[in-house]
């Protein structure tokens, strides 16, 4: 919390509107960019995004309103468009605005923070990004490449008419590195570095992103997959690394047990889900080696959190175990509406957003298979890694993903380099043909960093943590026309 | 907020030390968001924000910042300055950048539309009204919007408008749904009940038992929602220069193996439009038209302030990404194609594309929304969602039949960041055979 936000939410409480009931919430970030490409440093870009969002309840009404003016005046026309808003849905809301929880929670949070950004000069970020950048370019086939650094700092409070006051720092760090291959028709790409995932913390999260370390390898890649055959097709075991199973954890699990598309709420634009109220706590969502976490408390994952930005305080809950659907991502107010126990995952991408159901992180809990172990149970399979496409149909049922790089597995042992590895599925069933899960040693933290819903338009960054996984009989192909 | 936004500039450019040149970006937003669920609000609330872009230079060297601005002049100033001291101190440490690009002689402008903004509390208790019965879901967004640019040689131009946008979607039950939209500036009622009749009858027909059918290829029409969803996704990289002067466009094959796409497509940037500023975010001027695909050949591409530098062209865009796209009408009366299509899938929405492999335009995605099986010319009922996965080279190449003459404005509904100025103008497209694979 910044000590202008403690000055601006003390005095909106002091000058409390006459309303049934209010919050306040208050967010300010710094934001720094730094990216060279082919070499050429882009100009630095900083950012400084400051704003509030007032809601407020009025009878059966409720009403919100987001303004960058932050003056007594500014927050009195917020708080006269909100209440306005609230009176006009009275009538007509969805839900009964009187039922909805009133956070009271008084807490706070910070992400922990090993090397501040500000320890490294701009001169030294530069100079390693450069270094990064030479790293990429190793042959002429290279014909695009670029590092990037990012850092955020985001303070956030939140207040109410009951008493909440909950302050919030989150630092995350953003490395990537991307490289172009191409040759005649041939285009190839390939990430790293981070590119998949930010962390939180500081500087002292680079290496273990393997920024900038990983910069030859993954041109190296990009280069090879030129001279790869197409990935096969067929019927084949399916062994996904971790940058592959955080797009299919977030795809086919993560969304579809957002509650808010359960309710309908997404019907119009990210979609509704085949997951209905009544399988929870009897669906058999994947084997019994199936087991999903949603847990804010792990150190560095891009979404930890003390509280979501509707209150409520945050703690690790299984939504799946031993394959068995427990609960849904649902916030407080989600859960009110669905009568089902959910999540404190209520998240706004910025000030003038309200919360609404996101994933934060979610992530499959390892088991006790070591790599090998689980590349040796494959007779005939390709092991696939890194996302470089997804789909997936608006129930988050039929999905079509593709990675940047595949390698064959023949008789127990890992084999050549496959290009546009693709694999082809249903939600439903697809997490039942789950039968080998990587144990702790091979668990890796990733993430999703611009995922989209909501109405108005919201993009936010979550947090995905997995072993390799290996799945039986999947429907696997390869590019081409 | 012109006013404000020039004042703030003029205030700004007092600080420029010799040798120093400021561009200034503005964009604004003062808009009414009210989101539906079973015809009922389910959030309701008004966003205005403001921001402001800064890119200081000097000796070829620049450091850029994007502020909110508050709306008080003073304290905005201030926290301006102490930003743009920030920038001066972090330019010293930086390289020459030889891709620098800004104008030096584009002219001044201004386009302002002084429309009233659209009641929201009228219109969404005229489309409640409308919708009684129905299971309505969707948005209203509606307001101003405000883009600018300043610079320290004198330039200034501002671009202000008004719109509504109300998206929504009727639901028969399950996945099985009616999209509709109405967008524009000035509401009218009459409008809205004829939008609201249509979906009415389209759900009627979404009540009839769905069909599933085998994977397979098919002859299908896409309206033009659903042939937007194939452009847009060939837009990611598809039309930009530094895209093509890099061996990473989708339509790689046009330039290396002499690969067209069907005579009858061609498609432009129509800047000329007049929905989207004409203006980039460093100043630069527009042209009217670009053309990115010409009957079937490869064309223009589109050249932002960077890349045109890099690659010595003249800038034509904001974004690698067009804002206006047009694509030229066909011949086939819409009325005609039940018939024209004859047997095969009506395909009113698709969702979700993305590459099955880059190289060879080949997309992936699935079915939304309305989607009917037509057997001799006339609709038989809903289909089931179904995934496809095709080549952009066939679906809008060898197996191309025919484009409407009828053209659909679509405005763009996305939020992501702030209300969108973006808007395509497109046919219905017949395509005699589309694979589908799940």
């Amino acid at each position: 919390m910044s000590e202008q936000q403690g000055s601006i939410a003390g005095r909106f409480s002091r000058e409390a509107p006459a309303v049934d009931f209010w919050t306040l919430r208050l967010v300010e970030a710094h934001t720094e960019r730094l990216s060279v490409r082919q070499d050429v440093l882009r100009p630095p870009v900083l950012s400084r995004s400051r704003g509030a969002l007032v809601s407020v309840v009025e009878g059966e009404g409720a009403g919100y309103a987001a303004t960058g003016d932050l003056s007594p005046g500014g927050l009195a026309e917020a708080l006269r468009r909100a209440r306005d808003w609230a009176e006009a849905s009275a009538n007509r809301a969805l839900v009964r605005a009187s039922l909805l929880p009133r956070p009271d929670a008084v807490g706070d949070y910070a992400s922990p923070v090993g090397i501040a950004w500000e320890a490294s000069s701009l001169a030294s970020k530069i100079e390693l990004l450069q270094g990064a950048s030479r790293a990429l370019k190793i042959h002429g086939h290279i014909v695009d490449w670029e590092a990037w650094l990012g850092h955020s700092r985001v303070d956030s409070l939140l207040t109410s008419a009951a008493g909440a006051r909950i302050s919030q720092r989150v630092s995350l760090i953003d490395p990537g590195l991307r490289v172009v291959a191409n040759r005649g028709s041939e285009i190839q790409i390939r990430t790293g570095g981070g590119a998949r995932g930010a962390r939180q913390g500081g500087l002292e999260q680079l290496s273990p992103q393997g920024f900038p370390d990983e910069a030859t390898r993954v041109a190296e890649e990009a280069l090879a997959l030129l001279d790869a055959p197409e990935c096969p097709s067929g019927t084949l075991d399916l062994l996904l690394m971790p940058s592959q199973m955080a797009l299919q954890i977030h795809e086919s699990i993560g969304h579809p047990l957002e509650l808010d598309r359960i309710l309908g709420d997404e019907r119009n634009y990210a979609g509704t889900s085949f997951v209905r109220p009544e399988m929870f706590g009897r669906y058999r969502y994947g084997s019994e080696l199936l087991n999903v976490t949603f847990d804010p408390c792990v150190l560095g994952e891009t979404a930890s959190y003390g509280y979501d930005d509707e209150g409520m305080p945050a703690r690790r809950v299984f939504l799946i175990r031993n394959g068995i659907l427990e609960r849904p991502l649902g916030g407080v107010g989600s859960q009110v509406r669905a009568g089902l126990v959910g999540t404190a995952n209520a998240r706004a991408c910025d000030w003038d957003r309200l919360p609404i159901d996101r994933m934060a992180n979610l992530n499959l809990e390892p088991g006790s298979s070591p790599l090998a172990e689980l590349v040796g149970r494959v007779e005939r399979g390709v092991l696939m890694d890194t996302n470089s496409s997804w789909s997936i149909d608006d129930s988050r049922n039929k999905f079509q993903f593709g990675c940047e790089l595949g390698r064959l597995i023949r008789d127990g042992e890992l084999r050549g380099l496959v290009r546009n590895p693709n694999y082809r599925g249903v939600s439903e069933g697809f997490w039942r043909s789950l039968v080998g899960v990587g144990n702790a040693d091979s668990f890796e933290l990733h993430g999703v960093n611009s995922c989209g819903k909501g109405e108005p338009n919201q993009m936010i960054a979550v947090g995905h943590a997995s072993p390799p996984c290996l799945f039986r009989d999947v429907a696997v192909f390869g590019g081409g026309d | 907020m012109r006013e404000a936004f020039y004042a703030l500039a003029d205030a700004l450019m007092g600080e420029l030390a010799g040798g120093e040149r400021l561009l200034l970006g503005y964009r604004g937003e003062e808009s009414d968001f009210v989101r539906l669920n079973q015809n009922r609000i389910r959030q309701a609330g008004h966003v205005a924000r403001r921001q402001l872009t800064l890119d200081l230079i000097a000796d070829g060297r620049h450091a850029m910042a994007r502020v909110d601005l508050s709306g008080d002049r003073e304290g905005d100033l201030s926290e301006l300055r102490a930003v743009f001291l920030l920038l001066r101190a972090q330019r010293r440490h930086l390289p020459e950048d030889p891709y620098l690009s800004y104008p030096t002689e584009a002219p001044s402008s201004e386009r302002v539309d002084d429309s009233p903004v659209p009641d929201s509390r009228v219109a969404l208790q005229e489309l409640i009204g409308a919708a009684e019965g129905l299971d309505l879901v969707g948005i209203w967004a509606s307001g101003r919007l405000h883009a600018g640019v300043a610079s320290s040689l004198g330039q200034r131009n501002w671009h202000s408008s008004v719109s509504f946008n109300l998206d929504w979607s009727g639901y028969h039950q399950g996945d099985k749904a009616v999209k509709g939209s109405y967008a524009g500036t000035a509401w009218d009622s009459e409008a809205l009940l004829a939008r609201m009749a249509g979906i009415r009858r389209d759900l009627a027909a979404m009540a009839q038992p769905p069909m599933t059918i085998p994977p397979g290829r098919y002859r299908v029409y896409l309206a033009p929602a659903a042939l937007l969803e194939i452009l847009e996704m060939l837009a990611w990289g598809g039309f930009d220069l530094k895209s093509r002067r890099t061996g990473q466009t989708p339509l790689l094959r046009m330039a290396t193996e002499g690969l067209r796409l069907h005579p009858l497509v061609t498609l432009v940037e129509d800047h000329g439009r007049g929905l989207a500023p004409g203006f980039t975010g460093e100043g630069f001027t527009k042209p009217d038209r670009v053309g990115l695909i010409e009957a079937g050949g490869l064309g223009d591409c589109l050249v932002d302030a960077r890349n045109g530098k890099e690659y010595g062209m003249a800038v034509n865009a904001a974004v690698g990404v067009p804002e206006s796209l047009e694509m030229a009408a066909g011949s086939l009366p819409e009325s005609e194609v039940p018939q024209a299509l004859g047997t095969g899938l009506y395909i009113s929405r698709l969702w979700y594309l993305n590459y099955s492999d880059r190289g060879h335009a080949r997309l992936t995605g699935m079915t939304r929304f309305a989607c009917f099986w037509v057997e001799r010319g006339r609709t038989s009922g809903p289909v089931n969602v179904m995934r496809f996965d095709d080549s952009v080279f066939h679906l809008l190449g060898d197996r191309l039949e025919a484009l409407t003459a009828e053209r659909e404005l679509i405005l763009d509904p996305e939020s992501y960041g702030g209300r969108s100025h973006r808007s395509a103008l497109l046919p219905g497209a017949l395509i005699d055979g589309m694979t589908f694979t799940l």
